[in-house]
C-alpha cells in the first residue's frame, strides 16, 4: 500500500490541472460562425491571389493594380470609377455592407500547388471571405475547387478555358471573362470574310486546359466555315524557344497558323513565326496568315511590330467609348499613368460585382451571394448588357474582334477593334458538348 | 524508454512536446496586433511544417548517412500524391488506404530508380537521379495527362466512383477523413486576443511525423545506420574489405523514397490535389536545402530546415507594400518611402532573395546548419557557467 500525502501545493496544482481540463471543451469553439470567415469586426477581408512571378507575371501585376483601385473605390476613395456607371446603385462608397474593405495578396507562381497554398493561408490565417484572381486556367480551376471545399466565393480573374465554367464548374465559382468557345464563335465570321473559306490551318497549342479547349473551339468554328485543319501541335507552357515548332509549319501545306498561346508564350511564338518569314510567304496561291485567338494589350505590346494586321479576340479594350470604359480608363490612368489591360478590367468588374451582390443579398454568406449573382443582369461595366447565367456561372456579353494596328499612335495604342460580336452569336446551351461532363453541385457556405 | 538511450529519449520527448504544442508556439502574437503577420499557427502551414519535416527526415537517411546526394526525391513525393488522389477517386475518402498505396508506389519507383542510379556514385549519381525526376515531371506534365490531368493537377470530383463510400447525395464535394474524422476540422481556442487553432489534419500528420522521426532515430543508432555512415566515410575502403555496399545504399534509397511517398500522400490527404509542379527539380532542390540548412546527418536538423524554408515561403511572400507602409507609417514621409524601398526587394515576391541570403550566411558561418548554431550557443552557455563556477577544465572525449 502506498501512502498518499496531501500537501497544500499538491492540491492547488491538481485542482488547477483538473479545472483547466474541464474548462477546455467549453473554450474550444468549433466552427460556430454561420459560414466560413463571417466578418465580425468593422472590416471585411478579400484575398487577391495573382501570379507575381512566372510566364503571366505581367498580367498579374496589372490585375493587382486594378484590385487596389477597386478597393479604393469601394471604400469611397478616388473618383468612384465604374461604380458611377454600373447599372446597380447599391454601392455607396462606404465599403461593403458598411464594413471597410481590406485585402491580402499572394503569389500563385502560375502553379496549382502554390496557388492553393496561398489561397489556403488567406482563408485560414487572414479570414478572407472571397478569393479572386488567377491568370492561368489551370490555377483558376485548382483554386476554384479549393474555394468550393472551404466554403468561400471564388471570383475568377483571367481564365479563358472552357473548363472553368464547363467540365470543372463549381457552385461557389463565378467567371466574368469570356472563353474559348466565344472566341471561336466571334472570330470565325471575320476570318471567313477576310481570308475566304478555302484555307488550311496549323495549330500550335499551349499544353494545358486552356490551350486544349481553345484549340478545340477554334478548330470547330473554323471547320464550320469550310477550313481544313492540317495539324495540332502541343507545346509545353514553359517553352521559350519556338523555332523548332515553327519550322515544320511551311512544309505542312497549311496557309494559316493559329497560335493558341498567351502571355510570354505568344510573344515568343509569334516572334519566331515572323522571323521565319511566314508572313511574307505565299502558299497555295494565297498569303500566309497568322491568327492569335486570345489577344491582350500587354501581349501586343510585348510582340511589338509583329502583331500588325493579326486578328484575334479580346474581352475588353481600353479604347472602347462607352461610359463605363471611359470612367474606368480615366481613374486607372489617373492613378497609374497608363491605360488598363483586359485582365485589369475583368478583375475590377469581378470585385465590384461581388461587393454589389453582397449588398443586394445583405450578407457575406457565400450562398446568399451566389443566389444574388445567379441570373443577375447588369450594364455599365464596359461590355454592354451582361448576364451572369445561373446554369454555369458564366457571364454572357458581346465579344470584341481585334486586329494589330498598322499605324499605332502610342505604345498603348496597338490594337484596333474590328467588330463587336453581339452576345446572341457567341451564346451556347449549358449542356453544350464542349462544356459537358461536370456539375455545379450545391453552394457551400462552410457551416 | 522505447529502446532509446537517455539522450535520444530526451530529444524525442522534446520533439513530441514541440509538435503537440505547435498551435501555441507558432502563434506568439495576438490576432489583432501588427505582428500577427508573423504568426505561423494556422492549419495549412503547420501541416506543411510536419509533412515537409517527414520528407526531409527521409532524405536525411540517404544524404545525411550515406552522403549520396539525390536531386530527384521530389519525384517520389509527387508519385505519392498522385497515388493518394487516385485512391480518393476510386476507393474511399479515408486517408489510410491512400497513404498505404502512396508509400508502396513511391517504394517501388525508388527501388527501380535507385537500382539504376546507384550503379554510379558522386556527381554521376546526382545527375542520374535528376534526369529521372525531370523525366517523371515531364511525363506527369503532359504525356501522362489522362493519369495526371497535366498542368491543372489531379482533383477529386463529384462523379468519381469511390466504391467503398456511401453514395454521395449531398451535392457537396466529399472531404478526406480518418474513419469519419474530417481532416479539415479545426477547433479554435480564444484566449484574451489569441486565437489558437487545433486542426485534425495537423495532428494526424504530426503523429506520422513522430513515427517517422522515431524510426529514423532507430536507424541512426542501428548497425545498419553505422554501415551507412561507413559508406559515407570511405566507400572504397569498405569495398576492399570484401563487403558489397550496394544493398545498403539501395535500402537507404528505398527507405527515403518511401518517406517521400508518405509525405506526398499526406499532402494530398490534407488537400486532395496533386500537381505536377511538386515533382519539378526545384522541389527536389528544396529538400536538399532543407537538409543542409538544418544540418545534414543530424536528427533534428531536417525538421528545423523544413520549418525554416516553409516559414519563409508562406509568411515572407505575403508581405506586400501596403503592409510595409503600415509598419513605417510612424516615420516622416520621406523616411517611410526610403525604408519601404529598401525592404521591398526582400519580401513579397522577393522572398527567394531573403532565403538565398540566409542560406549563404548559414552555410558560410554555420557549416553544420541550424543544429550546429544551436550546439554552439549551448556550449557557450555551458562554458560560461563552468568557468564561473570552477576554473578547472575537464578534457572531453572526442565522440
Amino acid at each position: 500500500m502506498s501512502k498518499i500525502e496531501f500537501t497544500r501545493r499538491g492540491i492547488i496544482k491538481t485542482s488547477a490541472a483538473v479545472g483547466a481540463g474541464i474548462a477546455m471543451p467549453t473554450l474550444l469553439t468549433s466552427p460556430a460562425a454561420a459560414y466560413t470567415n463571417e466578418p465580425k469586426g468593422k472590416t471585411v477581408t478579400l484575398g487577391f491571389n495573382v501570379p507575381q512571378t512566372g510566364a503571366y507575371a505581367d498580367e498579374g501585376a496589372d490585375e493587382l493594380r486594378a484590385y487596389e483601385l477597386a478597393v479604393e473605390h469601394l471604400n469611397g476613395g478616388g473618383d468612384g470609377g465604374m461604380m458611377n456607371t454600373f447599372s446597380s446603385k447599391e454601392l455607396k462608397g462606404n465599403g461593403i455592407l458598411g464594413k471597410k474593405v481590406e485585402f491580402v495578396t499572394g503569389d500563385t507562381q502560375t502553379k496549382s500547388d502554390a496557388a492553393r497554398a496561398s489561397a489556403k493561408s488567406m482563408i485560414e490565417k487572414d479570414n478572407a471571405v472571397m478569393i479572386t484572381g488567377g491568370s492561368s486556367s489551370g490555377v483558376a480551376i485548382a483554386v476554384q475547387g479549393l474555394c468550393q471545399e472551404a466554403g468561400v466565393i471564388f471570383m475568377a480573374g483571367l481564365t479563358h478555358s472552357n473548363d472553368t465554367t464547363g467540365k470543372d464548374k463549381k457552385a461557389n465559382g463565378f467567371r466574368h471573362f469570356f472563353n474559348g468557345y466565344m472566341s471561336g464563335a466571334a472570330l470565325a465570321p471575320v476570318l471567313l470574310e477576310m481570308y475566304g473559306p478555302d484555307r488550311t490551318a496549323y495549330h500550335l497549342t499551349a499544353d494545358y486546359t486552356w490551350g486544349w479547349t481553345q484549340q478545340e473551339s477554334i478548330q470547330q468554328a473554323t471547320e464550320a466555315i469550310g477550313w481544313k485543319t492540317a495539324k495540332n501541335v502541343l507545346t509545353p507552357l514553359a517553352t521559350t524557344d519556338f523555332s523548332s515548332y515553327v519550322a515544320p509549319v511551311l512544309n505542312s501545306g497549311a496557309d494559316v497558323l493559329v497560335l493558341n498561346h498567351y502571355g510570354g508564350n505568344m510573344i515568343n511564338s509569334l516572334t519566331a513565326a515572323v522571323q521565319f518569314g511566314l508572313r511574307a510567304k505565299e502558299v497555295n496561291g494565297k498569303n500566309f496568315e497568322i491568327v492569335v485567338p486570345l489577344y491582350s494589350r500587354l501581349m501586343a505590346k510585348g510582340a511589338g511590330e509583329n502583331v500588325k494586321g493579326i486578328f484575334g479576340s479580346t474581352n475588353w479594350h481600353w479604347s472602347l467609348q462607352d461610359e463605363g470604359s471611359k470612367a474606368f480608363v480615366k481613374s486607372f490612368g489617373k492613378k497609374y499613368g497608363f491605360p488598363p489591360s483586359q485582365a485589369a478590367h475583368t478583375v475590377y468588374c469581378q470585385t465590384l460585382l461581388y461587393a454589389d451582390a453582397a449588398e443586394r443579398a445583405g450578407t457575406f454568406n457565400p450562398c446568399g451571394i451566389a443566389e444574388s449573382l445567379e441570373g443577375f443582369k447588369f450594364d455599365g461595366l464596359g461590355n454592354g448588357a451582361t448576364e451572369y447565367r445561373a446554369g454555369d456561372h458564366q457571364c454572357f456579353k458581346d465579344v470584341l474582334v481585334v486586329k494589330g494596328k498598322e499605324n499605332p499612335t502610342s505604345e498603348f495604342d496597338v490594337l484596333e477593334v474590328v467588330k463587336v460580336t453581339p452576345r446572341a452569336q457567341v451564346e451556347y446551351p449549358v449542356d453544350h458538348a464542349m462544356f459537358a461532363g461536370g456539375e455545379l453541385g450545391k453552394c457551400n457556405s462552410g457551416a | 524508454m522505447l529502446k532509446l538511450d537517455k539522450k535520444d529519449a530526451v530529444t524525442f520527448l522534446f520533439v513530441v512536446a514541440i509538435t503537440l504544442l505547435a498551435p501555441f508556439i507558432m502563434n506568439p502574437f495576438p490576432t489583432e496586433s501588427g505582428l500577427a503577420q508573423f504568426n505561423a499557427g494556422y492549419p495549412d502551414l503547420m501541416q506543411r511544417f510536419v509533412i515537409f519535416g517527414i520528407f526531409a527526415i527521409g532524405y536525411n537517411i540517404l544524404f545525411g548517412l550515406t552522403g549520396y546526394l539525390s536531386f530527384g526525391h521530389a519525384a517520389f513525393l509527387g508519385m505519392g500524391s498522385y497515388a493518394a488522389v487516385w485512391m480518393f477517386k476510386l476507393l474511399t475518402m479515408n486517408v489510410i488506404p491512400a497513404l498505404i498505396l502512396s508509400i508502396i508506389v513511391a517504394g517501388l519507383f525508388s527501388l527501380l530508380i535507385g537500382f539504376i542510379s546507384l550503379r554510379r556514385s558522386g556527381i554521376y549519381f546526382s545527375i542520374l537521379t535528376l534526369a529521372f525526376a525531370e523525366m517523371s515531371f515531364r511525363l506527369a506534365y503532359s504525356v501522362l495527362t489522362p493519369l495526371t490531368n497535366g498542368e491543372t493537377g489531379l482533383q477529386i470530383t463529384l462523379k468519381d466512383p469511390r466504391v467503398l463510400d456511401a453514395i454521395n447525395t449531398t451535392g457537396h464535394q466529399p472531404v478526406t477523413s480518418l474513419f469519419g474524422l474530417e481532416m479539415r476540422n479545426t477547433a479554435t481556442l480564444d484566449i484574451a486576443g489569441w486565437a489558437f487553432q487545433f486542426n485534425v489534419g495537423y495532428y494526424v500528420s504530426a503523429v506520422f511525423m513522430l513515427i517517422a522521426f522515431y524510426i529514423s532515430m532507430r536507424i541512426f543508432r542501428s548497425p545498419f545506420g553505422l554501415m551507412l555512415r561507413a559508406i559515407k566515410t570511405n566507400q572504397t575502403r569498405l569495398n576492399y574489405t570484401g563487403l558489397n555496399s550496394r544493398p545498403y545504399t539501395l535500402a537507404a534509397f528505398v527507405i527515403s523514397g518511401m518517406y517521400a511517398g508518405l509525405a506526398g500522400g499526406l499532402l494530398a490527404s490534407m488537400d486532395p490535389l496533386a500537381g505536377a509542379e511538386r515533382m519539378q527539380w526545384t522541389a527536389s532542390g528544396e529538400v536538399v536545402l532543407m537538409t543542409i540548412l538544418g544540418g545534414a546527418g543530424t536528427l533534428l536538423g531536417p525538421v528545423l530546415g523544413a520549418g525554416f524554408i516553409k516559414y519563409f515561403e508562406n509568411i515572407f511572400s505575403k508581405i506586400n507594400d501596403n503592409i510595409l507602409h503600415s509598419w513605417f507609417s510612424f516615420m516622416p514621409e520621406s523616411l517611410e518611402t526610403f525604408f519601404t524601398t529598401i525592404i521591398h526587394p526582400f519580401v513579397g515576391k522577393g522572398w527567394h532573395l531573403t532565403l538565398g541570403l540566409m542560406f549563404m550566411l548559414i552555410v558560410t558561418f554555420l557549416p553544420g546548419g541550424l543544429v550546429d548554431g544551436g550546439t554552439r550557443i549551448w556550449n557557450r552557455i555551458r562554458k560560461n557557467k563552468k568557468s564561473s563556477s570552477s576554473a578547472a577544465s575537464s578534457t572531453e572525449p572526442v565522440e
